[in-house]
């Protein structure tokens, strides 16, 4: 067996020699121009092909959807001009273009650039999504992992998570006496529940079989929660980070509406009381985006900490 | 007989009874079983599928408490899953985040970490898998590595954790023919270099005579009980190819399916 594997090895080493002796005698190439030509040429064209094939590929991957977003402009400019006071698209970009040239400004407190209101709004969703995972992971663990556990907060759950949080908000009024810290409330009480619910299906879906060599093993509990759970119900969890994080982004522009301060949520009331449409135009696709990007960003954090 | 009764009844099942509480009401698996297993011994258990030998393996390992009657291990009674028992499961149950040495240690470092080092576990742990042929794998994750080799992990993780006994539950039933036949060889070579106790459930006639001193075969369920005990007095190093042609093995061998067969054939489900 190891003759073969030696034998085989040597081999490979002198098929890597002749490889690389072979640039070193470009005579052969110049005495033949001919087949030179010839044989340089076939790799070109080759490549050509392939290039087409990857231009191809792009244009296929690419054209439906810009299709999509054309045929949106078309409607988006058909219904403007067909009504009064909606800004059409080409309008909206200018405003747009002018409103991102300077996007970090500050007047005063209650006058600050695009840039400061959508960070402002990240900043307070961060703030109540990080404290639902504080408080909405390890709960999930618990209720997923003791039977006893996930009876008792059963109603509890079923009867609050078809709430909208934003009925939540007085609420949070009441407690914090002050705008902001309501509005990270709400943002709380949204993402808990993905979080809660979405840990615990997890946990309590890890396969017996796993279990039962945590018991053969008799491992702790310590183990079994850093050795199996966590692994385990990591896709489960970041489903619901995922989720939270969706919704909270959806709300936090109801609840900026209605607590103000600086923010995208108010930043939209504010510019419809100065009846400033392309602004609201322009809030949307920035909600848009923004909540697109969270969710991408997400995604490559679920990869990383899939097993699979 | 004057040996000694700790090591003539290393394992003892006395009068045990198993009920089952279903939706559909309580359901009698397994009635009055009582077996003694000498130590040093190789048991299997055979019999159809669904007739509880996987309930009386799991018994033993303590992962199940019998509805009445005891189980005794080493003159203690069992009571839950300890590392003096290791179980080989048939789906190798490997947690397929962790590499095959991470999923060793594991058992490794639960067993003796009081009394040793990190590196003395890594020690044990590569020795393990060494044991099992697959110190080139160790750093490999499961899905990785084939079914066969999987199955070694999961006999290395169960070795390493130097148990008195071993259960073994359908060891090779998920593997193809050939690989099985491999595998059965080297736990033939392993279980006469550890001297150790095992107990092995299986529904593979060849494998139980190949392996066993004694083949325990189990009459069909509900309320499934021992049916009958055969000795296997074939002598050991037993050579595969050797014993295809010993008239003693073929009797053997037609004892079991003449008991799985004839005597408690079961209906075509």
């Amino acid at each position: 067996m190891s003759v073969v594997s030696f034998s085989k090895e040597k081999v490979m080493q002198t098929s890597v020699e002749t490889v690389k002796a072979a640039p070193a005698q470009p005579v052969v190439a110049v005495v033949t121009p001919l087949s030179t030509t010839a044989t340089a040429a076939a790799p070109l064209l080759q490549k050509r092909g392939a290039w087409a094939a990857t231009a191809k590929r792009g244009f296929e991957w690419l054209l439906p959807p810009v299709t999509g977003l054309l045929i949106f402009a078309a409607i988006w400019a058909t219904v403007s001009a067909l009504t009064q006071g909606l800004p059409g698209p080409v309008k909206t970009w200018q405003s747009a273009v002018e409103l991102f040239s300077d996007p970090f400004y500050i007047n005063n407190p209650n006058d600050m650039g695009i840039g400061w209101n959508i960070l402002n709004s990240l900043k307070r969703v961060a703030t109540g999504f990080g404290l639902a995972a504080i408080v909405g992971i390890p709960m999930g663990f618990v209720i997923g992992r003791y039977t006893f556990m996930s009876r008792m907060a059963a109603p509890i759950i079923s009867l609050l998570k078809p709430v909208s949080p934003l009925a939540w908000l007085p609420i949070g009024l009441l407690v914090f006496k002050a705008a902001n810290p309501a509005a990270i409330w709400v943002i709380f009480i949204t993402a808990v529940w993905p979080m809660i619910i979405n840990t615990a299906v997890g946990v309590s879906k890890v396969p017996q079989d796993y279990m039962n060599v945590a018991k053969v093993l008799n491992l702790s509990e310590w183990k079994v929660v850093t050795k199996i759970l966590l692994p385990y119900v990591m896709p489960y969890m970041m489903t619901g980070v995922r989720l939270s994080i969706g919704a909270a982004w959806l709300v936090i522009v109801a609840a900026e509406m209605l607590t103000g301060g600086l923010g995208i949520g108010f930043w939209v009331w504010d510019e419809w009381n100065n009846l400033n449409v392309e602004h609201i135009i322009i809030a949307i696709f920035i909600v848009g985006i923004v909540g697109l990007l969270l969710e991408q960003l997400l995604v490559l954090v679920a990869k990383r900490y899939s097993y699979e | 007989m004057t040996t000694n009764v700790m090591q003539d009844r290393y394992v003892l099942i006395e009068n045990v009874n198993m009920t089952f509480q279903t939706k559909k009401g309580s359901f009698q698996a397994l009635k009055d079983i009582n077996l003694n297993i000498r130590e040093g011994e190789f048991i299997s258990i055979i019999g159809h599928s669904g007739c509880g030998k996987s309930t009386v393996l799991n018994l033993i390992a303590g992962l199940l408490q019998p509805s009445e009657g005891y189980l005794f291990c080493a003159g203690r009674e069992i009571s839950k899953p300890g590392p003096e028992r290791a179980v080989v499961f048939q789906n190798h149950s490997l947690l397929p985040w962790l590499t095959c040495f991470e999923n060793v240690y594991l058992a490794v470092e639960r067993v003796f970490s009081d009394n040793e080092g990190p590196a003395q576990l890594a020690e044990r742990t590569r020795a393990a898998l060494e044991l099992v042929g697959l110190s080139h794998a160790i750093e490999k994750r499961p899905n990785e590595i084939s079914g066969g080799m999987k199955q070694r992990v999961g006999i290395a993780r169960a070795l390493a954790m130097e148990p008195k006994v071993l259960l073994l539950d359908e060891p090779f039933g998920a593997l193809d023919a050939l690989t099985r036949a491999g595998l059965q060889d080297e736990l033939m070579a392993i279980m006469a270099r550890s001297g150790c106790t095992a107990v092995m459930v299986t529904h593979d006639v060849d494998e139980a005579v190949l392996l066993s001193d004694r083949i325990v075969m189990m009459t069909n369920g509900p309320a499934a009980t021992i049916g009958e005990i055969l000795e296997v007095d074939l002598p050991r190093p037993r050579k595969r190819l050797e014993l295809v042609e010993d008239p003693a093995y073929t009797h053997l061998r037609s004892e079991v399916l003449k008991f799985l067969y004839e005597r408690h054939a079961k209906k075509a489900a």
